[in-house]
Order: C-alpha cells, then sequence, then structure tokens
C-alpha cells in the first residue's frame, strides 16, 4: 500500500533536485523511516515525504541553519539526562503491523486506566491502538463533521493538508508568532515537525464545537515533532482541545511540540490542553521529555486568547504558553494544574507580554507535587512602554503531598509603564492532614479523600475546562496522585 | 453499642493523657461526658474516631462486638462511627453537596446500599433539612469555607442526620455558639436521637443539657472518669463547679 505514496513522493524529490537541490540529497526515498541522525538531506527526505512546496523545505532549513547554532537551554529547573539529537529518527511512518487486533491483546493495566478514568467501552479499543476500522468508525464520524465545519467556512484539517490545499493561509502564518529562531527546541520542531493541526475560523464566524484534534481519538499518529496554527479573523471564536486523559504511549523519548494562534481584532480563542504522555515508572525510567513552545498572538484589538492546561504526564515537562497582548483592550489568560509525582519533573508557567493600551492578563497556576517530583512555576509579566493601563493578576499555589518533592516559584514582572497595575499571589501549602482525617472521618478512603482535596485546590483551572473534559480531568487528577500517600 | 475497658491513651509527646477510661454505651442512650480543659475529653473523641496523633498504650474499645481500634478512621465512619468536630475542617473548592454525596455513597456502597444518585441525593437532602428545621443556604458552599462557627456546626449535624450513623460522637458541639444557634444544634441532636443510634455528647458546659436529655452523664477528670450518674450529675457539677470533683 505505500507504492504510490513513496512513488510521489519520488517524484517531488525529484522535482527538488530538478530545481538544483544542492545539499547532496542520499536517502533512499523508498525507506518509511529516515535513518538516525539530523542533517539537511534528512531535512529534505521528511518535506519531499510530505510532497511539500519549496518554500516550506527552505523555511525548515532556515529553522535548522538557526537551531545548528543555538546552545541547548538548561535555565530550566529540570535535571535532563544528556539528549543525543543524531541518535533520533526524525521520521518514520506509521507503523500498522504491530496494532493489537482487539481489546484481548492490549496490556490489561491501561484497560484499567481507562475504566478509572471513565472512557467509554466504544472509545477505549482506539485509544488504545486497536486497528481503528475493526473497531468504529471514526472516519464517517470525522467527515460528517467536516462537511459542518465547511459550510461555515471553517477550515480544521492535518497541517500537512493545510500546507497543500490551503497554502497561502499557512505561509502567512507559519512563524509569525514563533518565529523558527525562537528557541532551540522549536527551531528543532520547525526544522522537522511531523504533522500537526490547522484551523481557520473566517470573519465574524462562531464555532459551533468544540474543536478536538482526533476526537479524542488519536487515529493517525503525529509523532513527536506536532505543529498547530490556529487562526482566528475578526470577530471569529474558536475552543481548541488537545490531549486526551488516556494515557499515551511513544517509543519516542523526545518531543517537541510547536502551537501557534493568532487572533485578529475581537477574535477570541480558547485553547485547552491534557497532558498525559507517559510519565515514565515510579523509579524514573523511560517516560517523555516534554518540551513545548506554545504561544498567542492577540493581533487584534479587543481579542482575547485563553489557555488552559491540565499537566500530568511526561517525566520532563518544559512549556510556557504565553500571550502577546498587541492589540488594545487584548485579554491573555492562562490556566494551569501541573501534578508531579514520582520522578517527573515540570518547569511550566506563562508569559504575557503587553504592547497595546488596556490589555489585561490573568494567571491562575496550581502545582502539585508528589512522590520525589519537581514542579516549578515559572513565569513573565512584562508591561512594554505603551501598554497604558496594563492590569495583571497572578496566583500562584503549590500544594505538597509527602515530604520528598519540591515545589518552586520563579515570577519575573518587568514593568515599564507607570499606569500598570500587576499584583503576584502564592501560596505553599503541605496537604492538610485535618483536611484528610475530616474526608476519612466522613467515609471516603484515604485516596478518595485525597482526590477530593486536589480537586478542590484545582477548581479554579478545573472550570476553565469544556465540561466533559473537566470531568475526565478530575478523575486523571486521582490517577495521577495514586499510590502518593499511605 | 460500645465498651470502653481501662482506655489508656497518649499524644506525639509521650504524654498519657488517657489513664483508664471505662465506659458503656447501649444503643438509643445518650452520654454525656463533661470535664475541664486539659481533662482528656477531645482525646477521647480523638481515639475513638482514629484520629492521627493518638497512641492507644492499654485497654479495648468494642464497638458493635468488633475492635474498634482495629480499623482504619474511614472504616470507623463507615461501620457507622460519627464524629461532630468541634473545629469543623474547611476544605476550599469542594462544594458541600458534593463532598456529602460522595461521603454518603461511600458510606452507603460499605452497607451494601445502592448509591443515590443526584435526584435520589437531592430528595434526601430536603427531607433532612425539613427534619431538623434549618435552611438551604449552606450547600452550595465551599465545604465550611467562610462559614461561621454556627453555620459549622449547623452542617455537622445535617451531616449526621444525612449519614445516619450508629454511634454519634459530638465533640464540644456547643462551644462557641449563641443561644439561637445552640437550640438549633439541640433540636436537630433531639430529632436524630432512635432506638439503634447511641450518642456521647462531650461538652465543658452544662447548658447544653437544657436542652437535651441524656440518660447518663460521666465527670471525666485528669483521664479518669471519676464519677457517672444520671442527669442531675449535670446540675450538681452547675452548682458546685468540677473541683469538687477533680481526681487525686
Amino acid at each position: 500500500m505505500s507504492t504510490p505514496v513513496a512513488a510521489k513522493g519520488l517524484d517531488a524529490v525529484r522535482e527538488v533536485t530538478s530545481e538544483g537541490y544542492k545539499y547532496g540529497f542520499v536517502t533512499e526515498i523508498e525507506s518509511e523511516t529516515a535513518p538516525a541522525g539530523l542533517n539537511e538531506d534528512i531535512i529534505a527526505f521528511i518535506s519531499a515525504k510530505k510532497r511539500e512546496p519549496q518554500w516550506l523545505l527552505d523555511w525548515r532549513l532556515k529553522a535548522y541553519r538557526h537551531w545548528l547554532e543555538m546552545p541547548e537551554p538548561h535555565w530550566a529547573k529540570l535535571r535532563i539526562a544528556p539528549i543525543d539529537y543524531q541518535a533520533a529518527t526524525y521520521y518514520a511512518a506509521p507503523k500498522r503491523q504491530n496494532a493489537p487486533k482487539s481489546l484481548d491483546e492490549v496490556d490489561p493495566e491501561l484497560l484499567r486506566t481507562y475504566e478509572k478514568l471513565g472512557i467509554p467501552l466504544s472509545e477505549r479499543a482506539a485509544l488504545a491502538g486497536v486497528a481503528v476500522d475493526a473497531v468504529f468508525d471514526s472516519v464517517s464520524v470525522a467527515t460528517t463533521f467536516k462537511a459542518k465545519l465547511g459550510e461555515l467556512g471553517i477550515i480544521f484539517c492535518s497541517f500537512g493538508e493545510a500546507v497543500r490545499e490551503h497554502g497561502d493561509l499557512v505561509r502567512k502564518y507559519l512563524g509569525s508568532v514563533v518565529p523558527q529562531g525562537d528557541n532551540f527546541f522549536a527551531a528543532l520542531n520547525s526544522a522537522v515537525f511531523s504533522d500537526g493541526s490547522f484551523v481557520y475560523v473566517p470573519e465574524g464566524v462562531r464555532c459551533p464545537m468544540e474543536l478536538s484534534t482526533y476526537f479524542r481519538i488519536n487515529a493517525a499518529k503525529t509523532g513527536q515533532f506536532e505543529r498547530t496554527l490556529i487562526v482566528a479573523d475578526k470577530g471569529s471564536y474558536v475552543s481548541y482541545l488537545e490531549g486526551c486523559t488516556a494515557p499515551q504511549r511513544d517509543e519516542n523519548q523526545l518531543h517537541a511540540a510547536v502551537v501557534e494562534l493568532v487572533a485578529l481584532e475581537g477574535a477570541e480563542i480558547k485553547y485547552s490542553t491534557v497532558q498525559n504522555w507517559y510519565p515514565g515508572d515510579a523509579e524514573g525510567r523511560g517516560g517523555i521529555y516534554n518540551f513545548v513552545t506554545k504561544r498567542g498572538a492577540c493581533r487584534g484589538s479587543s481579542s482575547k486568547i485563553s489557555w488552559t492546561q491540565v499537566e500530568t504526564g511526561s517525566a520532563i515537562t518544559w512549556k510556557y504558553p504565553s500571550c502577546i497582548l498587541e492589540g488594545d483592550n487584548s485579554v491573555g489568560e492562562f490556566y494551569s494544574v501541573a501534578i508531579t509525582n514520582n520522578l517527573q519533573q515540570a518547569d511550566t508557567g506563562t508569559k504575557m507580554i503587553h504592547i497595546g493600551r488596556n490589555t489585561r492578563s490573568t494567571i491562575v497556576s496550581k502545582g502539585i507535587s508528589a512522590g520525589r517530583g519537581q514542579n516549578t512555576y515559572r513565569g513573565l509579566v512584562r508591561i512594554q512602554p505603551k501598554a497604558e493601563n496594563a492590569r495583571n493578576y497572578t496566583q500562584c499555589d503549590s500544594l505538597l503531598i509527602g515530604h520528598k518533592c519540591g515545589a518552586h516559584t520563579v515570577p519575573y514582572i518587568e514593568v515599564r509603564n507607570p499606569s500598570a497595575r500587576v499584583e503576584h499571589e502564592a501560596t505553599t501549602s503541605k496537604i492538610d492532614e485535618d483536611q484528610m482525617f475530616y474526608c476519612r472521618q466522613r467515609g471516603l478512603k484515604q485516596e478518595d479523600a485525597l482526590s477530593l482535596i486536589v480537586n478542590g485546590f484545582c477548581k479554579e483551572v478545573l472550570k476553565e475546562l469544556p465540561m466533559e473534559f473537566a470531568v475526565e480531568a478530575q478523575k486523571l487528577l486521582a490517577v495521577s496522585l495514586e499510590g502518593s500517600v499511605g | 453499642m460500645l465498651e470502653i475497658k481501662n482506655l489508656h491513651a497518649r499524644i506525639a509527646d509521650g504524654r498519657e493523657i488517657l489513664k483508664g477510661i471505662d465506659l458503656v454505651v447501649a444503643p438509643g442512650e445518650v452520654h454525656a461526658i463533661m470535664g475541664p480543659n486539659g481533662s482528656g475529653k477531645s482525646t477521647l473523641a480523638g481515639v475513638l474516631s482514629g484520629r492521627p496523633g493518638y497512641e492507644v498504650t492499654e485497654g479495648t474499645v468494642l464497638y458493635r462486638g468488633r475492635d474498634l481500634l482495629a480499623l482504619d478512621p474511614d472504616e470507623r465512619a463507615r461501620e457507622g462511627v460519627f464524629l461532630a468536630f468541634q473545629y469543623p475542617v474547611e476544605i476550599p473548592g469542594v462544594n458541600n453537596m458534593y463532598f456529602l454525596r460522595a461521603a454518603l455513597n461511600s458510606v452507603r456502597r460499605a452497607r451494601g446500599e445502592p448509591e443515590l444518585d443526584a435526584g435520589q441525593f437531592l430528595k434526601a437532602v430536603r427531607a433532612k433539612l425539613k427534619l431538623l428545621e434549618i435552611g438551604d443556604d449552606l450547600l452550595q458552599r465551599a465545604v465550611n469555607v467562610g462559614f461561621s462557627g454556627g453555620e459549622k456546626k449547623r452542617n455537622e449535624i445535617f451531616q449526621m442526620a444525612m449519614l445516619e450513623p450508629k454511634l454519634a460522637i459530638l465533640d464540644e458541639t456547643d462551644s462557641g455558639l449563641d443561644i439561637d444557634a445552640l437550640r438549633v444544634v439541640a433540636r436537630g441532636i433531639n430529632k436524630l436521637h432512635a432506638p439503634d443510634r447511641a450518642m456521647v455528647l462531650i461538652t465543658h458546659y452544662q447548658r447544653l443539657l437544657d436542652y437535651i436529655e441524656p440518660d447518663r452523664v460521666h465527670v471525666l477528670s485528669r483521664g479518669r472518669i471519676v464519677k457517672s450518674g444520671d442527669k442531675m450529675l449535670a446540675v450538681e457539677l452547675e452548682k458546685h463547679g468540677y473541683a469538687a470533683f477533680e481526681a487525686a
């Protein structure tokens, strides 16, 4: 089945090479997997495989050249084993032959987790990676969904498809919020990104449903370098859900995604994430390294971007969803819950850059550390000289469970306009013994009591999630903290 | 129902607080345990409910024929032991109704009864509010957060009504209440008096007993019950003070 695709890929490569591609392309195009390592040949291979236009290949190569000159960042409070970028594989066609054929072949531990999370039976098989056509017709669901969106002029498709079908839009906005050379991991992503999602909401359109990448089901693996671009035109609204409460495993340890959001005048984008990549075992073996760059630009006046994230997975989380408040009266929000258990480490927070007048931002961060987990909130609130009457409110709460974990708060505040008002509140507390005993005296088991208290602690963030997602997220918190007390 | 024999317990710093408590409470009985500050009243409530921080060094506690001390605090609760807290604990972000439904369903599961769905639960809540003649103003707030002293105690009695314990221990439920709040709480307790339910009222003052008639009154002093009697003992205490009963 791969022959026609490969043949087309080969054509694309020929096109590229005939145009005088001078980087010594040598890799076998029939191969479904690129050899390990990263160089310009590999990037050309990826681009050819994806049948990309020349401009995008050039864009990738520019990113790669930036990347070569950038040092790996080490300012975060993270202990990271050295990463060998030349040992990794940067392109692999999705494997099919290893997929389980039915739920009977799926790891029972995984199924128990789905059960605890309350994931509907009909979806469990698909989540577990059972060949999708055997269980549930997600393709037709997707088609109906897409037709409905199409009537409104909303574009919602894979990044690869967007490049082919809506090249001008992609070209206009790609890298406009996170430039290729923004940071080490964004540069790496820009050079080698595999696929992702693209959304465009036309002027004045309110997207009638929550957009979720795979209707929660990861039908096609987008791999470790995901790229997402969402553009909300004037006066439009869209709510986008990313991720999944079900635990996601991946053979690739290094993940570096980039998400760019653009909100034009009066537009609003709500972006919600539940991140539950494999965190490694109790001894810290394995687990995903998750280095994510997420940023939204409120370009137009009175635009709004709201980030909500529930981060429970990954061995290492390095992530600062940010808002650039360019438009006057624009609004940025960041609501975050980050849990670290066992040996997990998270360094996460946000940047709110106030440029326009009367811009407002709100930051609510809830960090929960258990086991030997380390949890850092790192945030920047910057008020630029022209940002008259800018307002920020920041609240950072940390909760410690046990006595071997750590919580750290690193807020940076830079104010260059005297009319600004910036508030920062922070608390750190241990899980309260009296609260635990009170709950248990009313009949709740120890782990249920903990889950109840933690959910209460996170309430302000969880209420920002879309309804069904919020219910699953609550259960996810409980599952993530299993074994952390008693 | 409850049979305490020669109970000794100490706190973390090693001080022995309970020095040989003997007490038998039968189903349907109301016992008042009175004593001055530091006599061990709250320690007794803590030991019976399984609060961390106490160590039982000697003695036994049988509850409905079982060794109560061998059970975890939540097991005791599911077996029907309820403690009305002297200082009810605030749980920010957790809705009072949600909390109570989680607790009730946990208890019901243990009893082998079906869990209540939201509708059934609401119905049960309404019935209890009516029984206790209290308002529904506390239900949608976070558990005890920002409650006045009276509201917190009223909430404890409401929880007790919902959970329908077999043994209710009320730890200074009357403390810090004005006379109106005291009446509401006392009325609630009287309404919940039942032939298969025992109650242990722990109190410093006699005034709660103006509203609730105990079957037995015990005076606790320096970790021992120094005198037991009927309700007249409380009146005597009020007249002469604790000094007359001090243990040597």
